[in-house]
């Protein structure tokens, strides 16, 4: 999908800075739920941080709404939300962007077009098409973007979420991130044939696939998706190929991974990809001090979030009704 | 032969499933993750290896899991299928309630959904609103259906098995706390229990304790808290939620003349607000107000400060003890009295 242009270095560093904030993010989260200070399931998305700051690079902030799951710190980073309120909330601290009630598989922040991560998989997609639904009467011109693995492909509320959205011309972008596993078990296993973009024209919307390591092409293959929804002409499949180069959840020993699928991801991981061509172009002084800076940035707003508060009970009951 | 066998919660499970797939050839085990990965807590391993095709991964398609095995089991199969969180049964409920649950009645027993759904709920630190609920009310409203909360290694092993021979949709609800609690003797290749019936789990002559599934563990640790105190609780495990042994606890309450029920589950619309009403209804005599120890009612936060506010724990229940030991008004036992958050 789209044609891809030349990009100016200020972009490629708008992208290496995005996905190295979501990458030194998550290193950060998974050292601090080994020493126990976070608790429960996180799932990290090293490797997939190209889709996140790819995507969000074709939305208009002010607008738009992004519908991510559990995987979602890189989504809600690249929406803009500072890593210090998100580090918070999944500290548990009275300070976090749902004052600890949401944690890391479940924290919102529309106030920055994150309409929530959702820890039912797929449940997001129906939902989606609801706010594109209302973008056709509210006048906003709102693009909803509905981000799901290419295992939730296989939940009935996406296939009726997609057929709701393609007969009512909803501006809806589904966005697969095929990262080739469900949990433990590979997508090649659960689908015949593994074009899943291809069920798009049986709905009957444009679908497409897309280097998901590549935020440019993934930019733009979500602003032509994006243009064609403002328009009025309904809604599109993206499936962006990735890698998690970590494990589903924080432990797993990815034993399912097949010897050197790995090491080939590690490879081609995006930022590794985006830094070698960058190299040679750009003074390695000037990447070392971008990453330097966006390094820094991560471990103080760690540390100002883990001396907050923990989440105040005595407001545990607080809106649960008007 | 019976044997006694050290086994984890896991483990034990993990035996009653190898034994049905082992003497019955009619069953089959499905759902996500199960077979090759050995189940996402390790409960399901080694079944693929040893039974081959009949253990099988599923895609993430919950009313295909349930559907497929009431149709299955329509035909001759008797299926046990996992759903690995019972927040994940609420996209495939149609096919719990509107299906397997109707499938005898309807046809006159015709035709008969001899399914097992295991699944796992409840909370644990840091799980999120949609990964924490206990949800064993909303199936054992549900006539047709079975529940079963096994609360300890012995139960994990025997309900299981009794859930697969009984002839009727049975729901096993587990908990992922209990998985990996080291291991303890558990007697195996005995009969299979019939699939109902609750157990005393401590005798005791002042306040009667029901409660069931991980909740037995803390409610065990209350009956201690309180004996202290010079309270003499008796904690009987309910076991199975649907049908709920009401003559046991009727039994009990006939003794002690007091009644304490402890769930983790929301007080409101809650199991043990059935409990209640039916010793109101049987006209036994207690010499305190009945109280329910549960969730309040409002939404399950991610932060363990938060959710430690309102998940039932030892202190909770035994502070519930203490006030039905010591008397209490009716008015207390109103909707909430046992419900403030603590701590
Ligand atoms: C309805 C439902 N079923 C099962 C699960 C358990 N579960 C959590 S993540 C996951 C795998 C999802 O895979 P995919 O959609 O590819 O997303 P990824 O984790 O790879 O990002 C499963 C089965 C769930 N959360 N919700
Ligand atoms: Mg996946």
């Amino acid at each position: 999908m789209g044609t891809p242009m030349p990009e100016t270095a200020a972009t490629q560093l708008d992208f290496l800075e995005s996905m190295l904030r979501i990458r030194f993010f998550e290193e950060e989260v998974g050292r601090l739920r080994a020493e126990g200070s976070i608790v429960g399931s996180v799932h990290l998305c090293n490797g997939q941080e190209a889709v996140h700051a790819g995507a969000c690079a074709a939305l208009d902030p002010s607008r738009d709404a992004v519908f991510p799951t559990y995987r979602g710190h890189g989504w809600t980073l690249a929406c803009g939300v500072p890593p210090y309120a998100l580090f918070a909330e999944l500290l548990g601290r009275q300070t976090g962007v749902n004052g600890g009630r949401g944690g890391s598989a479940y924290l919102t922040a529309p106030e920055y077009g994150m309409y929530g991560e959702n820890s039912i998989v797929g449940a997001g997609a129906p939902i989606a098409a609801g706010a594109a639904l209302a973008a056709t009467f509210d006048g906003s011109g709102r693009v909803a973007l509905a981000a799901f693995g290419d295992g939730a492909m296989n939940q009935g509320a996406v296939h009726e979420a997609m057929n709701f959205a393609a007969v009512r011309d909803l501006p809806v972008i589904f966005l697969v991130e095929n990262n080739h596993y469900s949990e433990l078990t590979p997508i090649a296993s659960m689908v015949r044939g593994d074009r899943l973009f291809a069920r798009a024209s049986a709905y009957g919307m444009p679908g497409g696939r897309v280097d998901g390591n590549d935020p440019a092409a993934v930019r733009d293959a979500v602003a032509q998706a994006v243009e064609r929804a403002r328009g009025g002409h309904g809604p599109a499949l993206i499936e962006a190929m990735t890698q998690r180069i970590v494990g589903h959840y924080i432990g797993d020993a990815q034993h399912y991974r097949p010897p050197g699928e790995l090491e080939a991801a590690l490879a081609d991981e995006p930022i590794a990809r985006l830094l070698a061509t960058l190299r040679e172009t750009i003074p390695h002084a000037e990447l070392d001090a971008l990453s330097e800076r966006v390094r820094a940035e991560i471990a103080d707003a760690s540390a100002r979030a883990q001396a907050d508060p923990p989440a105040d009970p005595s407001t545990v009951l607080e809106h649960l009704y008007a | 032969m019976p044997e006694t066998r050290d086994l984890s919660y896991a483990e034990a499970v993990n035996a009653a499933l190898a034994r049905a797939l082992d003497e019955r050839p009619e069953t089959l085990l499905f759902g996500e993750d199960v077979a090759l990965p050995g189940g996402v807590f390790g409960v399901t391993k080694g079944l693929r290896r040893r039974f081959g095709e009949r253990v099988f991964d599923t895609p993430i398609s919950e009313s295909a899991i349930i559907g497929g095995a009431v149709g299955a089991a329509m035909f001759g199969r008797r299926p046990i299928v996992e759903i690995m969180w019972a927040d994940f049964f609420l996209v495939a409920l149609d096919q719990v309630v509107n299906q397997a649950a109707n499938v005898r009645y309807v046809s006159r027993g015709a035709v008969t959904a001899p399914i097992t759904i295991r699944t796992q709920q409840g909370s644990a630190p840091g799980a999120c609103a949609q990964h924490s609920q206990s949800l064993e009310a909303v199936f054992a409203h549900v006539p047709g259906l079975r529940v079963a909360m096994p609360a300890t290694h012995q139960d994990a092993y025997d309900l299981l098995l009794a859930a697969v021979w009984c002839d009727d949709p049975v729901i096993v609800i587990e908990n992922r706390t209990l998985y990996h609690t080291g291991r303890r003797p558990v007697g195996v290749n005995g009969g299979i229990q019939p699939a109902e019936g609750a157990l005393i789990r401590r005798p005791g002559a002042d306040v009667t304790l029901l409660t069931w599934g991980a909740m037995l563990h803390a409610a065990l640790e209350a009956a201690e808290l309180a004996a202290g105190r010079g309270i003499d609780a008796e904690v009987i495990d309910a076991r199975w939620i649907r049908p709920l042994d009401l003559d046991t606890v009727l039994a009990s309450v006939e003794r002690t003349g007091r009644l304490v029920v402890a769930h983790e589950a929301h007080t409101t619309g809650g199991v043990g607000g059935e409990v209640l009403a039916a010793v109101a209804e049987s006209g036994v005599r207690l010499r305190s107000a009945p109280l329910r120890v549960g969730a309040p009612p409002v939404r399950m936060p991610a932060a363990p400060a938060l959710a430690r506010a309102v998940v039932p724990n030892a202190l909770t229940i035994a502070d519930a003890l203490i006030r039905s030991a010591a008397g209490g008004s009716v008015g207390a036992a109103a909707e909430g009295a046992a419900d403030v958050p603590r701590r």
